[in-house]
């Protein structure tokens, strides 16, 4: 009986450790956010990691989007044609790239080059006293280090969801009219035809949260890099921080993702 | 109060003694380790007070318990009369604002230039204009002697120089007090004593606040008005440096012998615990105060003013000059020390006071036909000697005859080198 108790005590501490947790990284966020928002303003920081999020991640987005629409077409086409549909093959691939492909390829990519970056440099910081300095000198730290690339987030990966739409198209383009022969005229009519605005609008609406998830996790796993795992301090932390900020938000935008969809279908 | 406290510095009535910050019955520990046990002490207003004891012991511990970074398991902090726990978020960013921090690991943040580094505060924290901004920075970064780092990155300096960069950046906002965690660990002896030389100019001049963990003993007790020891959680002594030889504690003793040197580092002669001692054993010989002896003072003039125009290194390079000079003309006849900042001593045993000041007007006779000297480590800058002389028959205390030597002292010479370097 007792060890029942104890397995049911252990399990409650870890739950009620499981919403602190929560918790906190919720207030940190919000905190975060909100701070966007306050004055003193420094677009000049925002720039920056719109850089680092948003520019420097264009070439592998890119590639990215490329191989999977020509695979897009590849695969559409052998579908189609099986129903003698090749003509769908166009309005098949800007369909599922705009709606659901880039979105989610774009933010899982982001999250792999930019969000583990990130977790990583605010971890360094943490553990080297340089989050601390700032707190001295009265600089508050989640707005100089979090707000400004929460922002840059939620701006870059749109940006670099649009980027994904486009090349993955012509991808598509290339493997399907190009390669396989389908007539470039069907292929670009039947995606203008059946490409709705609403498709466009959701397609664009998702990366937006996608961006803030990066964010917020690499930032909260980074910011906190010596008190994610008892006993796992200094490097161990920031290696922590890192692969477990990828894994999570990897893991939040797929689920955000059907709960998007669902709501904007 | 713990009993282990042996003396406790009392509080002059003054504004500048009153305590700033208090500590009352802090404890904290991290797990099972107790790193403060129930300790009170104070620190004063416009003094500089030394915290020292062994490595791991939690010096680190009390200055980031002062800026906020952790806070006492029980307990309370009181700064400048408001405790420190109960205040809000915007009395705790006042808190902040007036307080500069160094820390022990300097903590530059190392994807910014030096320069950006030290321009921070003053970015983030004041509507100072970038020309502005431009002017103080690079007069600090000159006056550590590291303007050439400006637009390199803390990785590409080496660690004392990150340390005078840590410096800067701590200084640059001109706080009311300023927290230094080790500010000398691993600079050379005259950056040492240029880092010390400054916090004690600095004091002096703006009236701040500082508390200092270091192990340089007993250098830091020169500038220090206040030293405290923290050993297992207690802090052993708080008592003026003065004061500390007569404490009688076992741990304390062994460990400032264990930490002290005898020599200066600067000026390689003995320095100023040395003059004090043998004068005392001196005084104790049987007949020992009778006995016929004579002091020259020597001190070079405006040693503040050479500080600010050419740097605080410039200072302790004029001390190394003028130490090594005294030390060739005067080592056969007497002992030559090292007694504070701008300040040598000549002990001459069985001398009058007559012989003594005709030795002192050849030092300053030989220091006016001297040219072009290059230290190691820079130029020196040109200075003007003065030296004064007593006798120390019949007198007990070291103090009263340096006092009564710097009475009548007089310029008797003048450093002008042929190549006056820029400031470096």
């Amino acid at each position: 009986m007792s060890s029942l108790t104890a397995k049911i005590q252990a399990l409650g501490a870890a739950v009620i450790g499981w919403m602190q947790n929560l918790g906190k990284a919720v207030i940190f966020t919000a905190t975060a956010t909100l701070l966007i928002f306050t004055p003193p303003f420094r677009g000049r920081r925002i720039i920056e990691h719109l850089y680092f999020i948003g520019v420097l991640s264009i070439l592998v987005v890119s590639l990215t989007a490329f191989f999977t629409g020509m695979v897009l077409g590849l695969q559409g086409y052998y579908t189609l044609s099986k129903f003698g549909s090749e003509g769908l093959l166009g309005s098949a691939v800007a369909l599922s790239l705009i709606r659901e492909l880039g979105p989610v390829l774009a933010a899982l990519m982001v999250t792999g080059r930019a969000g583990s970056a990130v977790a990583a440099n605010l971890g360094a910081m943490r553990i080297s006293e340089q989050i601390d300095a700032l707190d001295t000198m009265d600089i508050d730290p989640v707005k100089f280090l979090v707000a400004p690339r929460i922002a840059a987030a939620v701006i870059a990966v749109p940006l670099l969801t649009a980027i994904f739409d486009i090349v993955g198209i012509i991808g598509g383009y290339i493997s399907g009219v190009v390669m396989l022969g389908v007539s470039p005229g069907i292929y670009i009519s039947g995606m203008i035809s059946s490409t709705r605005m609403n498709d466009i609008a959701s397609g664009l609406i998702k990366p937006v949260f996608f961006g803030f998830v990066i964010a917020a996790v690499s930032c909260y796993r980074g910011y906190f890099c010596d008190r994610l795992k008892v006993g796992v301090k200094g490097s161990a932390g920031v290696s922590l921080a890192t692969t477990s900020s990828v894994v999570i938000a990897s893991v939040i935008i797929l689920i955000l993702d059907y709960v998007l969809t669902a709501f904007l279908l | 109060m713990p009993d282990t406290i042996e003396k406790q510095t009392t509080a002059t009535s003054t504004n500048e003694g009153e305590a700033i910050i208090e500590f009352r019955n802090v404890t904290k520990s991290f797990g099972d380790l107790t790193i403060l046990d129930d300790i009170s002490f104070n620190i004063n207003r416009g003094e500089i007070t030394t915290i020292f004891g062994k490595s791991g012991m939690g010096k680190s511990v009390i200055l980031k318990h002062i800026i906020g970074l952790m806070q006492p398991d029980s307990g309370s902090i009181i700064f400048d009369g408001m405790p420190l726990a109960g205040l809000g978020r915007s009395e705790r960013r006042d808190v902040k604002s007036r307080i500069g921090y160094m820390f022990q690991n300097v903590a530059l943040f190392d994807s910014m230039t030096v320069y950006d580094n030290v321009a921070l505060p003053l970015r983030e924290k004041t509507q100072t204009s970038e020309k502005e901004i431009r002017t103080m920075v690079l007069d600090s970064l000159e006056k550590l002697e590291i303007s050439g780092t400006a637009r390199k990155f803390p990785a590409e300096i080496s660690g004392g120089m990150q340390k005078r960069v840590g410096l800067a950046r701590a200084l640059i906002m001109a706080p009311e007090i300023i927290l230094f965690d080790e500010p000398t660990t691993g600079l050379d002896p005259v950056r040492k004593n240029a880092v010390h030389s400054m916090i004690e100019h600095m004091k002096r001049k703006f009236g701040f606040t500082a508390v200092i963990v270091s192990h340089e003993i007993p250098d830091v007790f020169l500038i220090s008005q206040k030293i405290m020891m923290l050993d297992l959680g207690k802090m052993l002594i708080a008592c003026s440096p003065d004061e500390i030889e007569n404490i009688k504690n076992p741990i304390v003793q062994d460990f400032i012998r264990g930490q002290e040197t005898t020599k200066d580092d600067v000026t390689g002669l003995d320095n100023k615990l040395t003059i004090v001692h043998k004068f005392d054993q001196e005084v104790k010989r049987p007949g020992g105060s009778q006995s016929q002896g004579a002091m020259i003072v020597f001190r070079a003039n405006e040693f503040d003013v050479i500080n600010e125009r050419h740097g605080f290194a410039a200072g302790q390079r004029v001390m190394q000059h003028l130490g090594g000079f005294i030390e060739e003309f005067l080592r056969i006849s007497g002992d030559n020390f090292r007694f504070s900042d701008d300040l040598i001593v000549t002990m001459l045993p069985n001398t009058q006071a007559g012989m003594a000041r005709v030795l002192a007007k050849k030092v300053g006779n030989a220091l006016n036909e001297e040219k072009a000297v290059v230290c190691e480590d820079g130029d020196v800058p040109p200075y003007i000697l003065s030296a004064g002389v007593a006798v120390t028959t019949g007198r007990t205390k070291i103090d009263d005859v340096i006092a009564s030597a710097i009475d009548e002292m007089s310029t008797i010479g003048k450093f002008e080198p042929e190549l006056t370097g820029e400031t470096v």
